[in-house]
């Protein structure tokens, strides 16, 4: 379980998180989602260590993220942001080996490699295993860090915007991914989502963010209502039961 | 602009500053030359020579070479439409010395004037070589532009640099990039009053420069031709440089920070800032002459030195200031 | 717990049946052959032979007379470039791989500068007498102090704050540099101002006249810096991949950094207190290093990049030397190579 209470952030005078507690569930997907600037990516960079809170506190998996050791957390909890530009060049497995750095410092072991050869079958990046990361498309780059976090093979595995530079298809299987991350493998994915239709199709339980605050919480069906995802985007958007599934539709 | 009208007294309030420390360099210096003395024609005729011949061309060179430099810093920022750009740092008196060196090597009975011509052609040269590369760049970044600028000057410097050195011309090479005061006397100063000249040019032109700092689309739109604005501003920086290397030796930053000092004052209207450069210019180098002048007295260290700490301080506060709106 | 190894899915497949199926599964021996890993070890292999090569000629080339003398008086020569190419080679891909650009390195945000100026505001502020009353090994442990110091707040204060553009760091770099060195020139000046040449010799770098009474304690000081960077080795690649990326994995950043960074103005003053301070020559050396292993993995970069530069200094400073009898000029040929260089990442970066 992620437990985050009173978290807090700001820069400068702007607050980007006010007091933000929560309580998500373990296991299954969930997806936060918000309009612009509604704190989601903060809230996601502080629960996994990655920025310092300016109050409160997190624990995943009952460790403090803000106390325990580093190394630790990176075996409990893995954590993908949006950006990876970077300047080294690797291949696809280099990348996907750094999976297993929480464990090995480097040095890999036979299960470390059986580790990082299914993360590769898993994403089907055997074909492209021994190219540069400067030689992908940017869909094929961002399934290699993906490789990389479920090499890392830890219980929590945060998503910073996975579908951004994925077209349907690859958006679409990405997510199946996921489900099948949470079902199988039972993991806790925790994503920060723009496409609601996405979050209410494949999650399990969605927080929505405004302003910095919670503004709801619940379980999917729940979530993608007219009334609460009208208010949320504060715009009008309608909801559509097509195939047993809630759609909305907002473009009108 | 809220402040349209204001500034002309506080103009001529600066003039009158500036005068000042004019006297003030007229009357520093190790040989004792007194204002009353002078007045009252009681002065030695010692005294008179070294005034007439030392201090007043200095003080001459002091103010054509602050005021030119300033004023070739302000062309530039508007030629190249950034706020960081001057000679020095966007190889123009890497490439004037470059011209210098390579005339005093293969041509060394010209007259200075013809030294200087064709150190001014070089500078023309760099320049545009620095423009192009320019425009090699897609994304004009504004502190990418003066960064390209600077390391390009650094190439042509190392280029020149590798050539006194084979031909045995180090320590003259070390002395133009030192620019220094103390070596002007009468006879070897009066080239500066070109700077003068290029002054003026900038001040008839202004509102041209003014309007091509706002793009070639804009220009073109106002019905003026662009490429002969351009080209205009780049001779008048290329003789700046080139007369001011070939007089005192480079002086460093000193046409980036007063035209920027300037701006933050009266704003950007050309019309209105060429007087504020020259005059400030004039200022700023007179007081870097005279603290380098008394800091080590009886010594003086070179304007260079003053400016480098003086400048590169500025320049850091201007980079620093604020967050960056670009 | 179900197998991971269950069928791949095929809507992740991109592209099947055009330029991935011959690939899949097994390598064939083209590929084995061709194999990536095999192009460091060649061109560690090319570049250590070279290396040796310019050692030996350094060492023997136009010797007359006395052997023992010969090789005594180059050896420690020799021993002092071999010490500032790796202090140079290894403190920039460290700082490159610790900001994660391919721009900047330490020299050029100003380091060597500001050692330069530590050096002379000692002798400005304690007097010429501080100079020659004081041991020289002692007042440089005191300088690489209060480098460490010195660097370490500019550093905080220019990457710990906010984010800045890389523009804006290289150009500041810049500026303090010149910052650093007109102030040196500044107090130089005023201590001795008609030592025009005291002035010329400090501020240029001289690879053909190095400081042998710092060469014991450079060596001491070099080697408990790679002990200690050693035992960090596991995180450098780790640290290239980027803040967010090293944070996941589980490396402890800010302190990695720092001690990194420690390491980094350490090296820095040690090559500088030898040779003088030498703006582009880190950054020449880095670049061809990434580019001839044409991979990131320090275990190779280090190496090529350490061999490149012995070849750099060593078999440069014979051919100058002994072949064409120029003296100092190796460093002006340096900084012109590394200049544009420099132009050449700057402009390229900017067009992609």
């Amino acid at each position: 379980m992620i437990v985050a209470s009173n978290v807090s952030k700001s820069y400068g005078a702007a607050c980007v998180v006010d007091g933000v507690s929560l309580q998500l569930p373990k296991g299954g997907i969930t997806s936060i989602i918000g309009p612009n600037g509604a704190g989601k990516s903060t809230l996601l960079s502080m629960v996994s260590r990655l920025m310092a809170m300016d109050a409160g506190t997190v624990t995943v998996g009952g460790l403090d993220v803000s106390k325990a050791a580093s190394d630790e957390l990176a075996r409990r909890l893995s954590i993908l942001r949006q950006d990876n530009h970077m300047t080294a060049r690797l291949t696809v497995r280099d990348l996907v080996s750094f999976g297993r750095y929480p464990y090995t410092k480097g040095r890999l072991t036979l299960d470390d490699k059986e580790h990082i050869e299914r993360a590769i079958r898993y994403l089907d990046l055997a074909a492209l295993s021994e190219r540069f990361l400067d030689e992908l498309s940017g869909g094929q780059r961002q399934r290699a860090f993906v490789a990389m976090v479920l090499a890392q093979d830890t219980d929590y595995v945060l998503l910073d915007e996975p579908l951004n530079s994925l077209d349907m298809k690859h958006a679409s299987a990405m997510m199946k991914l996921m489900k099948r991350a949470a079902t199988e493998l039972g993991k806790t994915v925790v994503l920060v989502l723009h496409d609601i239709n996405f979050a209410g199709w494949y999650s399990d339980y969605i927080v929505a963010m405004k302003d910095g605050r919670v503004a709801a919480q619940g379980p999917a069906a729940e979530m993608i209502q007219p009334q609460v995802l009208s208010e949320i985007y504060e715009m009008e958007i309608a909801v559509h039961e097509l195939a047993g599934q809630r759609i909305s539709v907002y473009y009108g | 602009m809220s402040n349209y009208h204001q500034p002309e007294p506080f103009l001529i309030l600066a003039i009158v500053a500036t005068a000042l420390l004019a006297l003030v360099s007229l009357f520093v210096g190790v040989s004792d030359v007194s204002l009353p003395a002078l007045l009252a024609g009681t002065a030695e005729p010692r005294a008179v020579e070294v005034f007439l011949v030392s201090r007043v061309p200095r003080t001459l060179a002091l103010v054509l070479a602050g005021a030119s430099m300033a004023i070739g810093g302000l062309v530039m920022q508007m030629v190249v439409r950034n706020r960081f750009v001057e000679p020095s740092t966007t190889g123009t008196s890497e490439s004037a010395a470059l011209g210098f060196l390579t005339v005093t090597l293969l041509a060394p009975g010209w007259p200075l004037v013809a030294k200087m011509a064709v150190s001014a052609l070089f500078a023309l040269g760099g320049t545009a070589l620095f423009l192009r590369i320019l425009k090699a760049v897609p994304l004009r970044d504004v502190l990418l532009v003066p960064l390209v600028g600077i390391m390009l000057g650094g190439v042509i410097g190392a280029l020149t640099a590798f050539i006194a050195y084979r031909a045995n011309l180090m320590a003259s090479l070390l002395a133009w990039n030192m620019g220094d005061f103390s070596g002007v006397i009468r006879g070897r100063y009066e080239l500066l009053w070109i700077g003068l000249v290029c002054c003026v040019l900038a001040y008839v032109a202004a509102d041209r420069f003014t309007v091509a700092g706002m793009g070639k689309d804009f220009t073109t739109n106002l019905g003026l031709n662009y490429k002969r604005v351009m080209t205009l501003g780049l001779v008048i920086v290329s003789l700046v440089s080139a007369v001011v290397l070939v007089s005192v030796g480079s002086i460093p930053f000193l046409g980036l920070i007063v035209p920027n000092i300037v701006s933050l004052m009266v704003g950007d209207n050309m019309r209105r800032t060429v007087p504020w450069v020259t005059v400030g210019g004039a200022a700023m180098v007179l007081a870097c002459d005279i603290v380098g002048r008394l800091i080590r007295f009886p010594y003086e260290i070179p304007i260079a030195v003053v400016m480098g700490v003086v400048g590169a301080a500025v320049f850091l506060y201007l980079l620093l200031r604020t967050p960056r709106h670009a | 717990m179900h197998d991971l190894r269950s069928r791949p899915h095929p809507e992740l497949v991109e592209g099947r049946g055009r330029n991935t199926k011959a690939a899949t599964g097994s390598t064939s021996w083209i590929d084995k052959l061709t194999m990536r890993p095999s192009r460091p070890l060649i061109v560690l292999a090319a570049l250590t032979l070279l290396a040796l090569l310019s050692i030996a000629l350094f060492m023997t080339l136009g010797a007359k007379g006395n052997w023992s003398f010969v090789l005594g008086f180059r050896g420690k020569k020799l021993l002092s470039l071999v010490l500032v190419a790796y202090a140079v080679a290894v403190s920039t891909v460290l700082f490159q791989t610790v900001t994660n650009n391919r721009i900047l390195t330490p020299s050029i945000m100003g380091f060597d500068a500001l050692y330069m100026l530590i050096k002379t505001s000692t002798v400005f502020f304690l007097g010429v007498g501080a100079l020659t009353s004081i041991d020289s090994q002692l007042q440089f442990v005191v300088e690489v102090l209060a480098m460490v110091t010195f660097s370490g707040l500019l550093f905080r204060w220019l990457f710990l704050g906010e984010e800045r553009s890389l523009h804006l760091l290289v150009l500041v770099g810049i500026i303090f540099g010149i910052l650093f060195r007109s102030m040196s020139a500044l107090m130089q000046r005023m201590l001795d101002p008609g030592a025009f040449n005291v002035l010329q010799d400090t501020m240029f770098a001289s690879f053909a006249t190095t400081d042998p009474t710092l060469l014991g304690i450079s060596t001491v000081i070099v080697l408990a810096v790679s002990v200690v960077g050693w035992r960090l080795m596991h995180s450098f690649d780790v640290l290239s991949l980027g803040r967010a990326h090293a944070i996941n994995l589980g490396v402890d950043y800010k302190r990695t950094v720092a001690i990194i960074l420690v390491l980094v103005a350490i090296l820095v003053s040690v090559s500088t207190a030898l040779v003088g301070p030498v703006t582009f020559f880190g950054l020449l050396i880095a670049t061809l290093a990434h580019g001839l292993i044409g991979q990131s993995k320090h275990r190779y970069v280090l190496p090529a990049a350490v061999l490149l530069a012995i070849v750099a200094l060593v078999g440069g400073q014979t051919l100058l030397e002994r072949v064409f009898a120029f003296d100092t000029a190796l460093s002006i040929i340096i900084e012109f190579l590394g200049g544009a260089v420099f132009i050449f990442l700057v402009l390229r970066r900017s067009a992609r």
